[in-house]
């Protein structure tokens, strides 16, 4: 199937949504059907295309957000207020609408539970999302792999997928938040942005050679990628995805 | 840094629409300072056309202009592409 998967030109699917799931404020769950989705491996991506009455295109890469799953994906959005089409995708689409999608794309940036661990994932805000397939693939294939995700987000309120990551938290998953403008008043979590620090704290420690994904806004992305690599992981183990603001 | 810098995989439909494989697992070597990284490694800067930069010196890779029916693929700066065949 991976193989199927990698070769081959790429045809657009048409895409019927079977679900919409608010995750926070501005982000919402899709779940999409896709006949003749040729499956998927955790962290790839798929393009979405839009087209308006009058012929005008646009298209936009966003993260798949579940784990393999037959002709079923999850795409979790994020709404950009003078976006082109995460507004559409996150506030007009309802059950039954159709959209069209290619996919899926990338290799790079992927973990397959057959990898094995120790894993690091480190995500800033909606970066969680292709970490969070990479989650569900584990939890899926039972592996026990030693696996830590340091999650930075605004509040605990802007927390993506909260509930299900306390329910994951244990069985060699560890979930670290930190918490960069507001906490809860009990809160004795980390309260400030990822420095090189905390990441030594989360650990695995560098001997270990953990895989390490780090996802989120490209000045996060930057800033724990130099800093896991001034604390001795190997760059060819710490795999990046950047997301920008043009990805409205 | 470059807040708008991308990388890679932001354009790995768009890669494999114009080579039919998967793109960004392949190995490009740097012709400027001869690093070796996966394409989605690289610097991906977005204007009215791609630039890929090499991760490790910034030198331009490969840059791409689409429009509806032609890519035009420019290769500056990249000494080896080594493609999973």
């Amino acid at each position: 199937m991976a193989r199927a998967a990698v070769l081959g030109r790429l045809t657009w699917l048409v895409a019927e949504v079977v679900d919409v799931v608010p995750e926070t404020d501005g982000v919402k769950t899709i779940v999409f059907d896709v006949p003749g989705w040729p499956g998927h491996r955790a962290g790839q991506h798929v393009d979405v295309r839009l087209t308006a009455e009058d012929g005008y295109q646009a298209q936009r890469s966003y993260s798949i957000a579940s784990a393999p799953d037959a002709s079923r994906i999850e795409l979790t959005v994020e709404r950009l207020d003078d976006g082109e089409v995460s507004p559409y995708l996150t506030e007009e689409l309802r059950e039954g609408d159709q959209i069209e999608l290619r996919g899926p794309v990338g290799g790079y940036f992927v973990w397959e539970p057959s990898q094995g661990g120790p894993l690091l994932l480190v995500a800033g805000g909606s970066g969680v999302v292709p970490l969070m397939a990479m989650l569900r693939a584990r939890e899926t294939a039972g592996s026990d792999a030693e696996t830590r995700l340091l999650l930075s987000s605004r509040g605990w309120d802007d927390v993506i997928y909260r509930g299900e990551l306390e329910r994951l938290d244990g069985d060699g998953l560890t979930v670290v938040h930190t918490l960069t403008r507001t906490q809860p008043q009990s809160w004795t979590g980390y309260a400030r942005r990822v420095d090189a620090e905390m990441l030594a704290e989360v650990g695995p420690d560098p001997t270990e050679r953990p895989f390490v994904y780090v996802c989120g806004p490209t000045p996060f992305v930057e800033a724990v990628a130099e800093a896991l690599v001034r604390l001795g992981h190997a760059p060819q183990n710490v795999k990046t995805e950047r997301f920008g603001p043009t990805g409205g | 840094m470059d807040a708008l810098m991308l990388d890679g995989n932001a354009i790995a439909g768009l890669l494999q629409e114009v080579f039919a494989v998967e793109m960004t697992t392949a190995l490009g070597t740097c012709g400027g300072c001869g690093a070796t990284n996966a394409v989605g490694a690289t610097h991906v800067y977005r204007g009215a056309g791609i630039v890929m930069r090499c991760p490790h010196c910034k030198n331009a890779l490969v840059t791409i202009v689409k429009d509806e029916t032609r890519a035009w693929i420019g290769f500056p700066g990249v000494r080896t592409l080594q493609v999973t065949v």
